[in-house]
């Protein structure tokens, strides 16, 4: 914090007040009040639904004035948009979280596609290349204009999106989780660039659960639970306890982040030799290198990494070889060797690999969860290929309760679940194939706090009851906070390996920086 | 939250009656339309419609339709489609002809062959959708033209017939009167409706107790009892229509064992099941062990079968092959079921729904033609039914 001066004196850039919003019958804003300085970081925290976008789509016009109660004033005078232009306009530009570019246009393309500087209606290429390369230096890109989307990687059409918020002026910038996807060193640029733009005088609202990328730099953070302003902090005032953040949103002392637990570790159940895998496409890349590991019965081992470190290629390699080509290496289970070549066989051997990407990856959201717990092991609820719909609803009854699953019934659609409850579905999907080593891709990405903590205390049940568990996660707090033994992987090999009651996050970047720094 | 078993049990309870209706909308939408558009034509035509000839004239004519439409639902199911079925259906077709006329094979062996080529087909066109991964709009439109050049080719641009009479009896034919032959109302296919309405009837109140026996929650009794006298009824009375012509015909049988055998399958099985999941999201389905490329390939396998059926059915029925014969078959079939609900993005459809969709189009068909209105028109008051119904069918989903 030592490089920010107090904001305390400056005037408000925006101040909402007395901002109520109802859907229906379900009130998601009431008299919500917001105050943002001049040029400060102002960061935006709450449990998913507890109104941070609704409150983000009333300021930027998305829900038009009329359709909410209060006032909004915005440099000093009474704003009513009507839509998101009207907030455009006056410089209030909204970067979601779902990146809006376009694949298989150009930077430049994506960054003037509204505006694009022309002549009689022709667009003027030179000019546009111009403009472009001078706004890609402002976010500190070095990528040529006409670089399709698709080739640069997901950081850095973060940048581009923020490159296109300054193709229009703009004064007070909102980010919708900026680096839910980034890995930790686009997260550490994104941030930067921020604090940068605070020395420029531009005012930013940045929406995160990230509390440690928060306190890192905002200037003020602003807490909502259940549609209602919790309270503001001054991180100025005094240093900001992340734990004190998280009690003002869930409203309840959890012990602590992470369930407590005694590991009973018992003989090794799986392990894997000399694993390689290369990349589909581009066959000569080796993206994991000859990996070994071993996980003993009841014990959580955490994988962890930078993005692209090959964490998740790894994971998908060894089940079932849903990734890569050219795969080797040798999988045991109990001693014994066995057969992963397809995922029906890995599944039969009695691995389990919970995705990443539990929208795209792990669930068919148009149907219930009945359906989607029995899919991959279907043959338990079926005779002779014929399914028994009974003894399917009352597996789906039984993980519904068992990990206490949030809906009406176990006939509702997955895609209208939250982000924790679909994550419950993903898991009871696995569970239910009944198997011996799971392997957890970012378990509780995207989750709120208090459904992290269920799925915390699910997995240490799983690990209790004798299964070997791997998690692999970006979040190192999480690693720490669950695992028995942390494997750090860099480059596509294992390069350290940290004890569950030593690790801290300085250990773990120490033995990737070591290998970052002897590849020099 | 202490017990979350307890505390969601009361509001389950209330929702049921509203949420039922809600959600069952769509199946029970698209019988109610159809039921609509036939009370609508029989006013409108002064009951000609419903008339015992006319009644079994529209399933004779529809029948290809509806046994194309059952391979077809599962194809867009898994989210591809097949425009080929047409000219497949026309080429076999011919081929069938050509052997059954010019060489004299045995009616049986040759629709034999005929099935077994129909699957080959189907599996040629699969291999490059399914493991190649060409695009199914791109490889079954290249299927259209092929067939349809290969039909000529096959016939020679002349009509091949006519057939052999056991040969017509696939569709002209009628089931044989076991009980009585006298008088002209046959008693023997009003049995088998009876029969088969109840049969359903029956079906349909076991599993309902099946389900309340489990606290499984069901339709509403009173729902469910209307429900089952309309279909009681329907059944009944159509049974009674047709047997008061010439009795049930030899594809009317076919037709109803082929929709009873695919609407188990997709709703009962396994196979099914993955069906469904592999349209709704194919890479969760892979990553559950679903085996994907296979199921979409053996889609394509049974559509050509059917497709091969269907043109053995049509050239019966006209008594011999000509080269125009199953022209745009395709786009009666694949509107059929997105009628009948299935959706363009896969995952969603049912086999009631695309044969409701058949006999929707088919009713249509026959009651304007009744009412002497043009081909021309006819086709813009079709087209706008299909868009009108994939509409409110988006539209409901959005609610």
């Amino acid at each position: 914090m030592s490089d920010t001066v107090s904001n305390a004196e400056k005037p408000p850039i925006l101040e909402m007040r007395g901002i109520s919003k109802s859907f229906g019958a379900v009130k998601a804003l009431s008299d919500v009040s917001f105050t943002v300085r001049e040029g400060e970081i102002h960061a935006l925290v709450g449990e998913n639904g507890a109104g941070k976008s609704t409150l983000m789509k009333v300021l930027s016009g998305v829900y038009p004035h009329g359709s909410y109660e209060g006032s909004i004033l915005f440099g000093g005078e009474e704003r009513q948009f009507r839509d998101i232009n009207d907030s455009e306009k006056l410089g209030i530009i909204i970067i979601h979280q779902e990146l809006a570019l376009i694949p298989l246009m150009s930077i430049a393309e994506n960054i003037f596609l509204h505006t694009a500087p022309s002549k009689f209606g022709i667009i003027d290429q030179d000019e546009r290349r111009r403009r472009t390369k001078a706004l890609l230096e402002k976010v500190g890109l070095s990528e040529a204009p006409e670089m399709l989307i698709t080739n640069i990687g997901v950081g850095k059409q973060q940048l581009v999106e923020i490159a296109k918020a300054l193709s229009k002026d703009v004064r007070l910038l909102i980010l919708d989780e900026p680096t839910a996807s980034l890995n930790e060193t686009d997260s550490a640029a994104l941030l930067e660039l921020l604090k940068e733009f605070r020395r420029r005088g531009i005012t930013s609202i940045m929406i995160s659960h990230k509390l440690n990328e928060i306190t890192e730099i905002a200037d003020r953070i602003t807490v909502l639970r259940d549609g209602r302003t919790v309270g503001t902090m001054d991180c100025h005032a005094g240093p900001v306890d992340e734990d004190e953040i998280v009690r003002r949103m869930v409203d309840r002392d959890l012990d602590s982040r992470y369930p407590k637990r005694e590991p009973k570790i018992g003989d090794v159940v799986f392990e894997v030799d000399n694993w390689s895998a290369y990349h589909p496409l581009h066959s000569e890349r080796q993206v994991v290198k000859n990996v070994s590991m071993k996980v003993r019965a009841g014990e959580i081992v955490g994988i962890s990494g930078l993005m692209g470190a090959g964490r998740t290629e790894f994971a998908m390699s060894l089940f079932g070889r849903s990734w890569g080509r050219n795969i080797t290496g040798t999988a045991k289970l109990h001693g014994k060797e066995v057969d992963l070549s397809d995922v029906p066989r890995a599944i039969k051997a009695g691995l389990a690999y919970v995705t990443e990407d539990r929208k795209h990856l792990g669930l068919v959201l148009a149907e219930d969860i009945r359906k989607n717990i029995s899919l991959a092991h279907l043959a338990g609820v079926s005779n002779r290929g014929v399914i028994d719909d009974i003894a399917e609803m009352k597996v789906a009854q039984e993980f519904r309760g068992r990990m206490r699953i949030r809906s009406h019934n176990v006939y509702q659609e997955t895609g209208k679940l939250s982000g924790g409850n679909q994550q419950k579905v993903v898991l009871s999907k696995w569970l239910f194939t009944g198997p011996e080593v799971l392997i957890l891709d970012e378990p509780t990405r995207g989750i709120d706090v208090g459904a992290k903590y269920e799925i915390y205390t699910i997995i240490n049940e799983l690990a209790d009851s004798g299964k070997a568990v791997i998690v692999i996660s970006s979040e190192m707090p999480e690693l720490i906070g669950i695992c028995d033994r942390i494997v750090v992987m860099h480059e596509g090999a294992f390069v350290g390996e940290v004890a569950g009651e030593e690790a801290t996050q300085e250990n773990i970047m120490r033995a990737i920086m070591r290998r970052k720094a002897r590849e020099q | 939250m202490s017990n979350p078993s307890n505390t969601t049990a009361a509001p389950q309870q209330q929702q049921r009656g509203a949420g039922f209706w809600k959600e069952n909308l769509r199946e029970y939408g698209m019988l109610i339309s159809l039921l609509a558009i036939v009370i609508i034509f029989a006013y409108l035509t002064n009951g000609i419609i419903l008339k015992p000839l006319n009644l079994t004239n529209i399933i004779l004519q529809n029948s290809y339709v509806v046994i194309m439409a059952l391979g077809m639902l599962m194809i867009i199911v898994t989210g591809h489609i097949d425009l080929s079925v047409g000219s497949v259906a026309g080429f076999i077709g011919g081929f069938g002809a050509v052997l059954m006329v010019p060489y004299h094979v045995d009616f049986a062996v040759a629709s034999l062959i005929c099935l077994v080529l129909g699957g080959i087909i189907g599996a040629a066109q699969g291999y490059f959708i399914a493991y190649l991964r060409i695009p199914s709009f791109i490889v079954t439109l290249a299927g259209m033209l092929v067939f349809r050049g290969l039909m000529i080719t096959v016939l020679g641009s002349q009509a091949i017939g006519p057939f052999d009479p056991s040969f017509q009896k696939l569709s002209s034919g009628f089931i044989p009167e076991l009980i009585s032959s006298e008088g002209s109302f046959y008693i023997t296919s009003f049995i088998i409706g009876i029969l088969l309405a109840v049969f359903l009837v029956w079906q349909s109140y076991q599993s309902r107790a099946r389900h309340l026996s489990h606290g499984v929650e069901t339709e509403p009794l009173a729902f469910f009892i209307v429900k089952n006298v309309v279909v009681f009824g329907i059944i009944a009375y159509i049974a009674y229509l047709i047997s008061s012509y010439r009795g049930m015909p030899n594809v009317l049988i076919i037709m109803g064992v082929l929709i009873a055998a695919y609407a188990f399958f997709t709703n009962r099985t396994v196979i099914g099941r993955q069906i469904y999941a592999v349209g709704g999201n194919a890479r969760a389905a892979e990553l559950s062990g679903i085996k994907t490329q296979r199921l979409v390939f053996w889609t394509f396998v049974n559509m050509g079968v059917l497709a091969a059926l269907a043109g053995l059915v049509v050239a019966a029925r006209l008594n011999s092959a000509t080269p125009k014969a199953g022209t745009g078959f395709e786009l009666d079939v694949i509107a059929a079921c997105f009628i009948g609900g299935a959706s363009a993005y896969g995952g969603v459809g049912k086999v009631t729904g695309a044969v409701i969709g058949a006999f929707l189009m088919g009713v249509m068909n026959n009651g304007m033609s009744i009412l002497g209105i043009g081909i021309d028109l006819q086709q813009v008051i079709k087209g706008l039914v299909l868009l009108g119904a994939v509409c409110v069918d988006v539209y409901n989903q959005r609610r």
